[in-house]
């Protein structure tokens, strides 16, 4: 069934030609601090002497582990495998030896140990490529697909949600519209692999259009990355099918769904998925990635991090190895730790991001920037004052929500009202944050309302299983007591019937032992009368 | 005699209404959800006896026959307060008489020490132990409600009750305790 919001691809890629471009409501305009980093190439640094890898990097499950302590594994080697489709392997960043196979702080704002493989590098980075599929339109979707996973790409926008799992959509896709609107204000790590890289996303597009067959292929960057622009122009200057067009500049323009409003006009409906209206959406990098795993039989093992921030004396962007310690990039982007009061790197960007509790926390695959303000620049949080109620956070939010009242909620711990106010929609930017003049933490208050809800839908589920168990056991115990006194009626019963068998043969033998008796006193009655009479 | 005509008009409707609703009554009865299913569906299901009653089943019916609300250390305040909802009392605090709160908690047996006598999972109220007779019995962790009971009756002592660690997925977003702030203000 067509659903009726569907967009029409022609349709749009005209509007676009025109100039006709859309916006979503809210949106926020952040100082633009792109430049600090985005001048230099991408840097390629020096390997650490240790990779912390993660076992589970992206939305989903994790493989189980295939290799062993002290086993030497090859650069692409994977080191997780699983048949569940919606776990994604990891791979070795580099050829070296396995050092531990333990718990390691992670790559999340609860900085909770997770199971991580430590590797430690033998300095070759020996390769272990997978078959080149380079006439890959003489291929089957279905061997792409399978090669995607097993490279091991998830989306390296920032949500890492497992790529080959999109490129299977189950309704025709009119538009494929590729991400390189990039619109946190200090990242630039897809900026310049768009400068640098653009040849190498193209050969990624044309495979993800080989796969998904779209109508339409529409590259969206932001206005503010010219050179990007440019690059990509160039790229697929001779290739009508892909239709580029800049954006203007504004906070989250970056955003799945907000992206896809500015294109189409449409909105992809909030518990919907943008397939549901005809669009899929790729990062740049997850392009760039595709490319390398099909053309050139590399697994994802790096990618590009950008390291900014004023306590940074040499703020760049790197391509980092997938485990690399914060701390090694620290180092590389030389560090000022008299520019901070205390050490804070924040994982992500200043609007999305989150403070990581040590500088041993990896680089994983959703981290596409690491900020280390100084003092200055992204003060310390005050402490929230009360909410005055002056509305700025409705007309900044991007998806339409009224995040006055899902706070208020939130806060009340009334989420039944809260997710009535669609808190499932908030996409969790950060506009009603960064605007709020009482410097209330809004997003804090949602992630906790979110994962609470999730918990009490967990604790629920699993005391509803509780429940059936307990009452299969209570019918399983009450059949076998039944079934247990079935037996022992029947066995009484049948002791009883033998009790009375017995007992008839006795009475039968005390009757014929009477009957004998009364017999013989018979007999020898007429016999005695006889022998008077003789 | 306009009396009598209106008395008879009005009595008629009355008998009409009346079949008809007589008739509804019956066709289209709505199924009400018993008040037991209701209450039952709020207990936290762990199974632990810990308020008298042999499981949260037979707590519900207890309630439902007029027991106090506050005998369930396991569902704590949060449950005190949906059943006063529910009940339409007024809620109030946990009966210390029957425990206190606690972090969830799940069994582990220490398996080397186990002698497989299979009275811990005569006593699991929803089958989560696995084992034969002299064999090493283990917990189901997904399971597991944490309910306490198959602890006593272990001859050698080897279950402990360890408290479910979190893990990043199931993280609660302590607030204002400086992990995992968000940045948000940009000054520059």
């Amino acid at each position: 069934m067509v659903n009726k919001y569907m967009i029409d691809a022609e349709h749009v890629v005209a509007q676009l030609n025109q100039g006709r471009l859309f916006d979503f409501s809210g949106g926020v305009h952040p100082p633009q601090q792109k430049s600090l980093s985005n001048t230099t190439p991408i840097n390629t640094i020096q390997e650490p002497s240790v990779l912390y890898i993660p076992i589970k990097q992206h939305i989903g499950t994790q493989g189980n582990i295939c290799v062993v302590v002290d086993q030497h594994v090859a650069k692409g080697e994977a080191l997780t495998q699983s048949s569940n489709p919606f776990a994604v392997p990891v791979h070795a960043s580099t050829s070296g030896i396995i050092k531990a196979i333990t718990q390691h702080p992670s790559a999340h704002p609860s900085g909770i140990p997770e199971m991580t493989i430590t590797l430690e590098p033998d300095g070759q980075a020996q390769w272990q490529l997978m078959p080149l599929l380079t006439d890959y339109t003489k291929v089957e979707q279905v061997v792409l697909l399978e090669r995607i996973c097993q490279a091991g790409i998830t989306g390296l926008g920032g949500a890492g949600f497992p790529t080959h799992l999109k490129s299977n959509p189950q309704k025709p896709v009119e538009c494929l519209i590729i991400n390189g609107v990039e619109c946190e204000p200090y990242i630039s790590s897809d900026d310049r692999i768009m400068r640098e890289h653009a040849w190498q996303i193209k050969q990624g597009i044309d495979i993800l259009r080989h796969i998904v067959k779209p109508k339409q292929i529409i590259i969206a960057v932001e206005d503010n990355k010219p050179q990007a622009l440019d690059a990509l122009k160039t790229a697929c200057l001779e290739d009508n099918g892909i239709t580029i067009t800049s954006v203007p500049t504004k906070y989250p323009s970056g955003g799945e769904k907000q992206l896809i409003q500015i294109l189409t006009g449409e909105e992809v409906p909030h518990d919907g998925l943008p397939i549901d209206i005809g669009c899929l959406m790729y990062n740049v990098g997850t392009c760039f990635a595709i490319a390398d795993a099909v053309l050139h039989g590399k697994a994802l093992v790096q990618r590009v991090v950008t390291l900014t921030g004023q306590a940074l004396a040499q703020p760049q962007n790197v391509w980092a190895l997938l485990g690399t310690p914060i701390s090694h990039l620290l180092d590389i982007a030389h560090y000022d730790p008299s520019k901070q009061l205390v050490k804070k790197v924040i994982m992500g960007g200043p609007m999305m991001g989150f403070t990581v509790v040590n500088d041993t926390v990896p680089v994983v695959k959703i981290t596409n920037c690491l900020l280390v303000p100084d003092k200055q620049e992204l003060p310390d949080i005050e402490d929230e004052r009360a909410c005055i109620r002056c509305g700025l956070c409705a007309e900044a939010c991007p998806a339409g929500l009224l995040p006055q009242q899902l706070f208020w909620h939130s806060k009340a711990k009334e989420y039944d009202k809260a997710q009535a106010y669609n808190l499932d929609a908030c996409i969790e930017c950060g506009a009603c944050a960064y605007v709020c003049p009482s410097e209330i933490p809004l997003v804090h208050y949602y992630r906790k309302a979110k994962a609470d809800i999730k918990h009490i839908a967990l604790e629920k589920e699993k005391s509803e299983k509780a429940r059936e168990r307990f009452e299969t056991r209570q019918a399983r115990l009450l059949a076998d007591k039944q079934a247990r006194e079935e037996k022992h009626r029947l066995a009484a019963e049948a002791r009883k019937k033998t009790m009375d068998n017995k007992g008839n043969d006795a009475k039968d033998k005390i009757a014929a032992a009477l009957a004998r008796a009364k017999a013989k006193r018979a007999a020898a009655q007429n016999n005695s009368p006889s022998d008077s009479d003789k | 005699m306009t009396l009598l005509t209106a008395l008879l008009i009005i009595g008629t409707l009355a008998l009409i209404f009346g079949a008809i609703l007589g008739y509804s009554a019956i066709k289209f009865k709505v199924e009400a959800d018993p008040l037991v299913e209701q209450i039952d569906a709020l207990l936290p299901q762990t199974q632990c006896g810990q308020c008298g009653y042999p499981g949260c089943k037979p707590y519900a019916q207890a309630i439902a026959n007029g027991d106090e609300i506050n005998k369930c250390p396991p569902g704590g305040d949060a449950t005190i307060k949906k059943l006063a909802d529910l009940m339409g009392v007024e809620p109030k605090p946990l009966d210390g008489d029957h425990g206190v709160e606690d972090v969830k908690k799940v069994a582990y047996i220490r398996e080397a020490e186990c002698i497989g006598c299979t009275k811990c999972i005569q006593a699991c109220p929803v089958d989560a132990i696995i084992g034969a007779s002299k064999q090493m019995h283990t917990v189901i962790i997904d399971e597991c409600t944490g309910c306490d009971l198959c602890v006593a009756p272990c001859p050698v002592d080897c279950i402990d009750m360890v408290p479910v660690k979190p893990t990043p997925q199931t993280w609660q977003w302590e607030l204002g305790k400086g992990v995992g702030d968000i940045p948000i203000k940009q000054v520059l």
